[in-house]
């Protein structure tokens, strides 16, 4: 089980350690330390880490190694799971995970830890039974205690915990009562050189924003359920009904959470909403070289394309970049030798273009290797995979709540190779 | 109004003030106080010297006050053991509490003082606990359990806790229920012994509909215990796999792949024909890949797991390859985890779109990466021949991008091409040769030297080539030195005429001017066989070689079907099991797949011989591998000299020992050339003929004291002897298959007529064929040796074993052992060198002329010093005196005199162990009393303990 428990940030200072059981030398994280300079990029640090007398599995996020010490043999997926949920948590209290959030909330931090995992293993990790259990900090809070004297923490058993229903909590009263559902479709492609498809699929969610009175029992149900057939769904979901009729039946939990995810990859679904023209070639012996871009719209059902934005890793020989958009702006950073363009929307009428001279470094070889774009975007009230939701029906209580759908299409790991 | 003003003060006297602030008589100063003593704390700070203050806070009525004292009191109860006794009172008190949180709270606490004196304080309350109205409390209390076992494990199980915990899995509330799971788990994780999850029809059956209703964790935790469950046929399999599959659509990715792991157990007892394993089948493939859309630690691991998915049953991911492409901004573990799936998945359907993925990445950024892309373009060749012409074609391409490190890869893995599609491809070998100059790798070097030497005939000017790398030959690498000098000689019997003056140079660079004792040994053997018969020299260098195997690096299947059992743990991303790493798990039983127990099929099922028993039966005294190592570093391996090994051979005998030399060091390097698939030298391939044949009689008597016939004879006149020989004890395993690389050995030792043998089963448990054997033995208390090098004619297939009984002298060299009957063996195949240890038996060593003169008896009995005389009881024999007598000496154990005094029989007996120590005995047996009374004199006291064990053995077998 997890033993122990360190944060660490970016210029490796250990600002937090937490112990489930005996206490662990912090010494133990120069194994890590040890990982992260041979890995140089931070993002590289295996997450699975052996040690003579322990196991370390740390993830990375938002700039925070968050390193778990562990002792016998344990699903190190369980773990990494777990420190999201940390961190999930972190932001949810906090508004962000950072050195400085957790800092400044340091005492929070500490009991949540505590409250999350007993013994390492994991108690509450329900943000509901949380925030019942110890209260976000707030501003008017923090102030009425200082004055009252009065405790964030709650003194009496939350009321979830060992319902079969653990993910909601008794007693919600709302005068406005709303259910939201925002259907994100994220395509994650790759595009080769030539401009064909190598790889697409989909990756889609559904969030919800769900804040009903009392205990509702609701159904969402879809024109087109068929698409939806590699589903990971909220524990709350009724399995059965799915398996038997393609809907989603559920008591929901109170406040933002994540319904299902899903994943779309038969090629034939996945349309690709952009294409990319590029010349990028470097000249042998000249130290200079060109580069011309061209984004343009394509399938994409009648939507605007909008908040377009290009990245490229350039070769390291690379010393600066003369470019001209005709839409939008870019940067090129010299140090870490990214380029880029934020385009803005895209009109057909007239295609963004970037275009203009490289400059190498003189006397270095030619690069070898060829830069990917990485390119973003969004499309708003569309979904990509044609996913539509058909109804939401509310069951067990009286009043009528109001329901909304929201759709969107974003760029995921969306590559296109030169 | 954040917290990070507790930080602040580092000033001088900030315990002093911390002090005088916990002792304030406002609660919020306290509070305050304590605050900023645990954050403090957070960062590591030494605070425990506020202790008793802090303490002094627990009592009071504010929830978060008393969370911040116990989240203190947690941490440093432990180095101030008697304060903490302090905080007992409270504890108690707090678990009679109407707040359950309040009860939980504090049994919650109390379990995570570490302090053995607190411990007991707290049986009582935690019993209540364990049985209190509210669940909440309950599932604390299970938990803490655990805990309490991790310090004190003997009062946990003193005061039956276990069995209450064993009860909390039948509860009604399923949180209870998982965490009971869990606490049970973690407590047979450090008793493996003790089957405390003994789970039947009934618990899997709670274990189940608990499932359902707990939340993720506690899944995690059930499904992990279900894994361990052995179901009684496929019935009852499929009926859990139907009720594990939803958790395949969790959200959590340790839920979906502690069910994967399930699944995948249990499919392994369904029948192939049924329709529902179909379905399984197609069901587990979209949450695998789900997995490789969540963050990359998680898809690492995922990916980890998925390997040993594919090479078990790769059917299930097979239409899936495009999940694996790389994306550029992937972590390197996670594209170094891809590219190997990729490789694995690809087949002839599929072969092209992996190909131009490959090329692709071979012109990424990340140099290791492209190296391994590069290795994987050679590995689909050898994988699919029909991709094989299109991989070198794009290898080529990649030759004329002039990258360093991308030509020097292509040309190790065309070498392994060549070796795949012997006369098909040759005609590249012009464009390799453009890039000699370029190889500073001696990996590539090698391969490089490999293609010339082994095409020299297509190749003008292969003896400048092979020259002008002979320039440098003493700054090079073994690798290619000894490469450099196989292919020479190649060169040289294919274009004998020019190439004399090189042949030469290179032989006496090898064999003068070298230290190196492979590469010294090996220029010997051209240098002879090339001296005394060339056309010999041409059959043994230019041999045919064996193709190479097209996978090469799949996973033993028996360490497959172990490692299949722990999906998703910390082994399947190691890829190793947990005994392997695991501290402290000495005794982990192995797991093993289930049998399928429906139709029969043969052909897939692998065998699973229960391994689980394997550890326990090893012989205790396995000494730590680093000695074991150091002892066994002195020997040569390979079949010993001694005997009359090459008298059939033509050769001179002038020629024998060195031969015998240099073939041992030959066939010695021949696995690691094997392994690191440079494998170029023929004379290797050939040297199997040149293994110095044993004669094949078996060399009897040879060990034996000359004078032992005699002895035999004298018995046979007396009447006395049976010739049914001595006791032979059953076959144990020796060596588990788990430890060395798929070689499983058993055995024992037996003496029969006057000669000693040891009865090996050797099996191949492993994918490859195995072959060229060889034993040898570490110096020992007695001298045992192998009389005759080990004799496995065929070589030895997969999941076939061969029995051989191996005769063995005691003319080795001595070296006394602790303890005295151990012996340390060395085996060695085509795969490796394997060490193992074992006790004989000390009655093998008992002559068959043991038997004394009775005045002779008399007078050494006399002789030897009283110190000497050892007494041991021989417990629970029922035989008489007559029966011991003659039970004995057919282990060569002489009853000289028997005596009856005072109802009791007396036997007095004498044995002589090979190196000519006399034992005598004297064995007391009372006719109604079961136990013996063994006295034991000899000149060397330290042999009477192992005698008494023989004796023992013999009499109860």
């Amino acid at each position: 089980m997890i033993h122990s428990l360190f944060l660490i940030n970016c210029s490796g200072d250990i600002f937090l350690e937490k112990h489930w059981k005996s206490v662990v030398s912090q010494s133990v994280c120069d194994y890590f330390f040890e990982a992260q300079e041979k890995a140089i990029d931070v993002e590289n640090v295996p997450p699975v880490i052996s040690t003579p007398h322990h196991y370390l599995i740390s993830i990375y996020r938002d700039k925070i190694f968050f390193v778990s010490v562990i002792q016998t043999e344990v699903p190190p997926l369980f773990v990494i799971e777990f420190l999201h949920r940390v961190a999930d948590t972190f932001q949810d209290y906090f508004g962000e995970c950072s050195e400085t959030a957790i800092k400044d909330n340091v005492v929070i931090v500490y009991e949540l830890l505590e409250e999350m995992l007993d013994n390492g293993f994991p108690l509450a990790t329900e943000s509901n039974i949380l925030k019942e259990l110890i209260k976000p900090p707030t501003i008017l809070r923090s102030v009425v205690n200082s004055i009252t004297g009065s405790s964030n923490v709650g003194d009496t058993l939350p009321t979830g915990q060992l319902s079969n229903i653990p993910w909601r909590r008794a007693g919600v009263k709302y005068t406005n009562n709303e259910a939201y559902f925002d259907v994100i479709e994220e395509i994650d492609a790759i595009i080769d050189k030539s401009g064909s498809t190598v790889f697409a699929e989909i990756q889609g969610v559904i969030d919800s924003c769900i804040k009903l009175s009392g205990m509702p029992d609701l159904s969402l149900s879809f024109m087109n359920p068929r698409l939806l057939d590699d589903v990971s769904f909220h524990p709350c979901i009724r399995f059965k009904r799915w398996e038997s009729e393609r809907v989603l039946s559920f008591i929901p939990p109170d406040g933002n959470f994540r319904l299902i995810s899903y994943r779309v990859s038969s090629q034939n679904l996945v349309a690709i909403p952009v294409y990319v023209k590029h010349t990028i070639s470097f000249k042998e012996y000249s130290s200079s070289g060109r580069f011309d871009v061209t984004i343009g719209p394509k399938q994409n059902m009648g939507k605007t394309v909008e908040g377009v934005v290009m990245t490229v890793h350039m070769p390291k020989a690379v010393l600066n970049m003369n470019l001209t958009a005709t839409q939008g702006s870019y940067t090129f950073d010299p140090v870490t030798k990214v380029l880029t363009w934020d385009v803005g929307k895209i009109t057909p009428q007239k295609l963004p273009n970037l275009k203009g001279i490289v400059n190498l470094q003189s006397g270095a070889p030619k690069p070898e290797e060829n830069p990917s774009l990485n390119i973003q975007f969004k499309i708003q009230q569309l979904a990509i995979s044609g996913l539509k939701v058909n109804r939401l029906d509310m069951y067990g209580e009286k009043y009528k709540p109001f329901k909304g759908v929201k759709y969107i299409t974003k760029a995921g790991k969306f590559q296109v190779r030169t | 109004m954040t917290d990070s003003k507790y930080f602040t003060t580092t000033k001088k006297g900030e315990i002093f003030e911390l002090k005088a602030e916990l002792n304030s008589d406002k609660k919020e100063k306290k509070k305050e106080a304590v605050k900023k003593v645990i954050a403090s704390m957070t960062v590591g700070k030494d605070v425990s010297a506020l202790f008793p203050d802090v303490v002094n806070c627990m009592q009071t009525d504010n929830l978060e006050l008393k969370k911040l004292v116990y989240l203190y009191l947690m941490n440093y109860a432990k180095s101030q053991p008697d304060m903490a006794i302090m905080a007992v009172n409270t504890f108690v008190k707090d678990c009679e509490d109407p707040n359950p949180l309040i009860r939980a709270l504090a049994v919650r606490t109390m379990g995570c003082i570490r302090v053995d004196k607190i411990t007991e304080y707290l049986c009582e309350p935690l019993r209540k606990c364990l049985k209190d109205e509210d669940p909440y409390v309950r599932k604390t209390a299970a938990v803490c359990v655990a805990k309490l076992h991790d310090i004190n494990a003997q009062l946990v199980e003193d005061q039956g806790f276990l069995d209450t915990l064993k009860d909390l899995i039948s509860d009604s509330n399923p949180m209870v229920v998982a965490n009971a799971v869990a606490a049970l788990s973690e407590i047979a994780e450090s008793h493996p012994s003790s089957n405390l999850l003994d789970l039947n029809p009934q618990s899997i059956n709670k274990l189940l509909t608990a499932l359902n209703e707990c939340t993720e964790w506690g899944q995690i935790f059930i499904l992990d215990c279900l894994a361990n469950y052995m179901p009684k046929d496929d019935r009852e399999a499929q009926s859990i796999c139907e009720r594990v599959t939803p958790r395949l659509s969790h959200a959590n990715s340790a839920v979906v792949l502690s069910a994967v792991k399930v699944l995948m157990k249990f499919m392994e007892m369904l029948s192939k024909d049924l329709d529902y394993y179909g379905t399984l089948l197609k069901k587990l493939a979209p949450p695998l890949v789900t997995l490789l859309s969540a963050e990359p630690e998680l898809q690492y691991v995922a990916l980890r797991n998925i390997n040993l998915i594919v090479q078990k049953r790769p059917e299930i991911l097979k239409h899936e390859m495009k999940v694996f492409f790389v994306k550029y901004n992937d972590p390197i573990y996670v594209k170094l985890e891809k590219l190997d799936i990729m490789i694995r998945l690809a087949s002839q359907a599929n072969i092209a779109q992996v190909l131009a993925e490959l090329k692709e990445y071979a012109t990424e950024v990340d140099v290791d990466f492209v190296r391994k892309a590069v290795r994987a373009i050679g590995r689909c060749a050898i994988k699919v021949e029909q991709s094989a012409e299109r991989c070198v074609s794009t290898l080529l391409d990649l030759i004329q991008t002039k990258v360093n490190y991308v030509v020097q890869e292509a040309i190790v893995v065309i070498k392994d091409i060549f070796r795949k599609y012997p006369n098909k491809y040759e005609s590249v070998i012009a464009t390799l040769c453009e890039n000699l100059d370029s190889l500073d790798e001696p990996e590539a070097r090698a391969a490089m030297i490999w293609i010339v030497g082994e095409y020299a005939e297509r190749i003008d000017n292969a003896d400048e080539l092979l020259e002008s790398f002979l320039e440098g030959f003493h700054d090079e690498s073994t690798q290619v030195q000894l490469q450099l000098l196989t292919a020479i000689v190649k060169l040289f019997l294919k274009k004998p005429t020019e190439t004399q003056e090189l042949v030469q140079q290179v032989l006496s660079l090898a064999t003068q001017d070298s230290d190196n004792p492979d590469l010294r040994d090996r220029g010997y053997i051209y240098w002879r066989l090339l001296s005394t018969d060339p056309v010999a020299a041409k059959e043994v260098v230019l041999a045919e070689k064996p193709l190479i195997s097209e996978e090469t690096d799949l996973i033993e299947p028996t360490l497959l079907d172990e490692l299949i059992c722990y999906i998703g743990t910390l082994a399947s991303v190691y890829h190793k099991p947990p005994s392997a790493f695991v501290e402290g798990s000495r005794g982990v039983v192995h797991k093993s797949l289930p049998p399928r127990t429906g139709s029969s099929e043969s052909a897939e099922s692998p065998d699973t011989a229960p391994s689980g028993v394997q550890a326990a039966e090893q012989p205790a005294v396995i000494p730590t591998q680093g000695d074991l190592l150091g002892d066994l570093l002195n020997l040569d391996l390979g079949p010993p000299v001694s005997g009359p090994p090459i008298a059939t051979s033509s050769v001179q005998m002038g020629a024998v020992d060195l031969l015998g030399g240099g073939l041992d060091s030959l066939m010695g390097d021949e696995s690691e050339g094997l392994r690191s698939d440079v494998g170029g030298s023929p004379a290797m391939g050939g040297s199997g003929s040149f293994a110095p044949a044993p004669s094949t009689a078996v060399p009897t008597n040879l060990g034996a004291p000359l004078g032992s016939g005699l002895g035999d004879l004298f018995d046979l006149t007396g009447g006395v002897g049976t010739l049914s020989g001595s006791y032979v004890a059953p076959k144990t395993v020796w060596l588990p298959a788990m430890k060395a690389k798929g070689l499983e050995i058993s055995g024992t030792f037996s003496r029969q007529v006057g000669s000693i043998s040891m009865d090996l089963v050797l099996t191949n448990k492993a994918l490859q064929v195995m072959s060229d054997f060889a034993i040898q033995f570490n110096r020992n208390s007695f001298g045992l040796a192998p009389a005759a090098p080990l004799q496995v004619h065929a070589p030895l297939a997969p999941n076939q074993s061969v029995e051989i009984s191996l005769p063995l002298n005691t003319v080795g060299s001595v070296m006394k052992m602790d303890p005295l009957n151990n012996l340390q063996v060395a085996v060695k195949n085509n795969i490796d060198v394997f060490y193992f240890s074992t006790l004989y038996p000390l009655h093998i060593l008992f002559v068959e002329d043991g038997k004394m003169e009775r005045q002779m008896f008399l007078a050494t009995w006399k002789d030897i010093p009283n110190e000497n005389e050892a007494q041991f009881q021989i417990k629970d024999c029922s035989l008489n005196a007559d029966a011991v007598s003659s039970k004995l000496q057919g282990s060569n154990i002489f009853t000289i005199a028997k005596r009856n005094v005072e109802g009791q029989d007396m036997l007095y007996q004498s044995l002589k162990l090979t190196n000519g120590i006399w034992v005598l005995a004297e064995l007391r047996i009372q006719p109604s009393n079961p136990s013996f009374t063994l006295s034991l004199k000899c000149r060397a006291p330290e042999v009477s303990q192992y005698v008494y064990q023989a004796y023992e053995t013999i009499l109860k077998n």
